[in-house]
């Protein structure tokens, strides 16, 4: 039992890290411009889709690949922003947003179904079966890429947003877009900005999440997204730090339910989350000044 | 989880198509009237959602059987007219589906879905409006377990999938047979009983269990349930899947802990072809097993002359016809002996015929019914990849089988 909870343990702080890759985007997106993102799961499979061609049609080693598919993403982000949330505006704009990503959800599945078919695609690149042997146990490469690549994620978006001018405007206009304004911030650059740095980022988890996953479709985004939203949720909406503490939590307390009964392990997260969100309505990292406008 | 699905499935349901097919034309030979209007057939069919890949094939099995019998002057010199809905393998929305297809499409004849987690629903509407409810993806426990009398599944009984496996660990000397045994299982009505019978059967054998989980269908990575199979180490693995990714997703936790199961059995998933070597590599498919009651070589004129047809309209290789074709097919092709037979499309007298006892033909092999609605004629079969190649293995004495290979194969990498 003993060596069952330390790779219980070892897989849940590894899986941890590749939730909070997916997740970090959505968390972004929602402290600065106030965007629920529920087109966050689909995003992901879409830079899963994008790491696949390159990898296994043009041959591109799959980190290489994120040189392409992050500015590539950056760029769809910024279109996005600019056709479907920058002209919603007035007291309805946030329950409109929530519309608008769900459309925005729905035209890329569609387009995904029309390029690559329903049937299951794999990147099976061989990171996706190589593990280290570290003090006893097995870690599988892709995992601890992915923790890694987790971590630098959220230290560069950190120095991003505390220590850069670009950053200063992101966080003025996170606390009052008003003021920003006033003070001479293009609020609407800064936030399509943002939203294309979120999206960038999501490139990275799909990355990983397709080379985890043993395959996927174009409809394999609702699996993800509510999963997404509990994370961000838990962590203090709009707390990128906090997603990645949120997401060890959320999979290793899932994994360590595996042992005993694994049909439990998703309802037990669930009732943690809530107990949680009872105690500490902002989440574990949230701070009511990120919500304040 | 669920609820969140949920709410987003029914959201996507305004963005769903519902997709009419039409049957190719032919001539017809009747001249009256009433008998130059098509018959109408619904299905409720899984397009887009978990089961879309097999949705689709089943969607082409459904196309051929119509193409064909359209080509060969219709049923009592009617053209069939198929109407597909999408339910985006949502259970609710394939019962709302069907409802509509009874009462506002008034259909003649219906269809099942895929699998037996939508064929239960859906079941149960077509009851409800007294309809023959002939299907080729139901074979679970759960679909029989209401006994309701309209219910006709082509295909072999899924909760006895394992047989021949089974009856091949019997037939091995005691100090050849897995010492231990892991079990994990999907959370799915066709996964899980027929893992659970092969457990219950294997355990007397003195096969120990070492692992025994049933896991949620739904998660986006499969590590922890690999690595504590991995962690047990036993001689053999049943896997209780439902797709090519759950397998694929155990054999790269398996690779990544090092561990190399004597035998790796799996419900669905090394069925299907290209899509599974795609996912694991040929290589790494050498001795993985799965069982299915058909394949593309099936040693049967009219199941050569289906596979003959699917290539030249869809393109591709015999390979590429996976047992969903088969298996919708062969529900066109029973329903069309049943109505020739009744010479009617009144539910109860096809239901009545249905149960008579009478052995109707299929691509899939001979099909007579059970009081249940199970065929009772289906055979199993037991097929595993060898050198990139998917042959039959069991029964070892059946005719097309070849030489099992065990102990399966170390990983490739």
């Amino acid at each position: 039992m003993g060596s069952e909870i330390t790779y219980a343990i070892a897989a849940g702080v590894l899986g941890g890290g590749v939730y909070a890759l997916m997740a970090a985007g959505l968390t972004l997106v929602f402290g600065v411009l106030d965007i629920i993102n529920v087109a966050q799961g689909i995003l992901v499979v879409l830079g899963a889709y994008l790491s696949y061609v390159l990898y296994r049609h043009l041959h591109i080693n799959l980190f290489v690949g994120l040189l392409i598919t992050v500015p590539a993403m950056f760029g769809i982000g910024v279109v996005i922003y600019w056709l479907f949330i920058r002209p919603l505006r007035g007291s309805e704009r946030t329950s409109m947003t929530l519309l608008a990503c769900f459309a925005v959800a729905l035209i890329i599945e569609g387009v995904l179904y029309r390029e690559f078919g329903s049937n299951y695609v794999s990147i099976n690149a061989p990171v996706t079966s190589a593990s280290v042997h570290v003090l006893g146990i097995y870690l599988p490469d892709i995992y601890l890429y992915g923790f890694g690549l987790a971590v630098l994620t959220i230290v560069a978006l950190y120095l991003m947003l505390y220590r850069t001018g670009f950053g200063r405007s992101v966080r003025a206009t996170m606390q009052n877009q008003t003021a920003a304004r006033l003070i001479g911030i293009d609020v609407t650059r800064v936030s399509a900005l943002t939203f294309g740095i979120g999206t960038g980022v999501t490139a990275i988890g799909g990355m990983v999440y397709g080379s985890i996953s043993g395959g996927f479709t174009p409809n394999s985004g609702y699996d993800l997204i509510s999963r997404l939203l509990a994370i961000v949720i838990l962590a203090g909406l709009g707390s990128i730090g906090g997603a990645l503490a949120a997401a060890v939590f959320m999979t290793t307390a899932e994994a360590l339910v595996d042992i005993w009964q694994p049909t439990w392990a998703v309802a037990v997260f669930y009732l943690a989350m809530i107990i949680i969100l009872a105690v500490r309505p902002s989440g574990l990292f949230g701070r009511r000044a990120v919500r304040a406008q | 989880m669920a609820s969140h699905r949920a709410r987003f499935l029914a959201l996507g349901m305004t963005a769903v198509l519902a997709t009419g097919v039409l049957a190719a034309c032919g001539s017809s030979g009747n001249s009256s009237a009433s008998s130059k209007k098509p018959i109408l057939i619904g299905a409720s069919l899984s397009l887009t959602g978990d089961f879309s890949a097999d949705g689709q094939a089943y969607q082409r099995g459904y196309e051929l059987w119509a193409s064909y019998v359209n080509s060969h002057g219709g049923i009592l010199g009617r053209k069939v007219k198929l109407i597909i809905k999408n339910d985006n393998s949502s259970p609710t929305q394939v019962d709302t589906n069907y409802t509509d297809l009874i009462t506002v499409d008034h259909v003649n004849l219906v269809f099942g879905p895929f699998s037996s987690l939508l064929t239960a629903p859906s079941a149960e509407v077509a009851h409800r409006y007294g309809f023959a409810f002939v299907e080729g993806a139901g074979g679970a426990p759960i679909v029989f377990s209401e006994k309701l009398p309209n219910v006709f599944d082509v295909s072999l009984p899924v909760a006895n999938e394992l047989d021949p496996f089974v009856d091949w660990l019997k037939s091995l000397p005691a100090s050849q047979r897995p010492k231990t045994a892991a079990y994990p299982m999907a959370n799915d009505p066709f996964a899980t009983p027929q893992v659970q019978l092969a457990q219950s059967e294997m355990q007397p054998l003195g096969i120990k269990t070492v692992y025994s989980k049933i896991f949620p269908e739904e998660v986006p990575d499969y590590l922890p349930n690999a690595d504590l199979v991995a962690h047990a180490n036993p001689d053999a693995v049943v896997l209780g899947s439902t797709d090519v990714p759950t397998v694929a997703s155990f054999i790269h936790g398996f690779e990544q802990q090092h561990f190399n199961p004597k035998i790796f059995i799996a419900a669905a998933g090394p069925d299907q072809g290209a899509a599974f070597t795609s996912a694991v590599g040929v290589a790494n498919a050498d001795g993985m097993m799965v069982p299915d009651a058909w394949y593309p070589g099936y040693p049967s004129a009219q199941s050569q002359a289906m596979v003959k047809a699917y290539v030249a309209k869809y393109g591709g290789t015999a390979s590429d016809v996976n047992a969903d074709v088969a298996e919708a097919y062969s529900v066109g092709q029973v329903t069309e002996q049943a109505v020739e037979g009744t010479h009617s499309f009144e539910g109860s007298k096809l239901i009545a015929y249905l149960h008579s006892g009478k052995i109707f033909t299929s691509v899939q092999g001979p099909v007579q019914f059970n009081h249940l609605g199970e065929n009772v004629k289906a055979i199993a079969f037991i097929f595993q990849w060898q050198d990139g190649k998917f042959v039959q293995v069991l029964p070892a004495n059946a005719k097309g089988s070849v030489k099992i290979l065990y102990p399966k194969p170390h990983w490739a990498s």
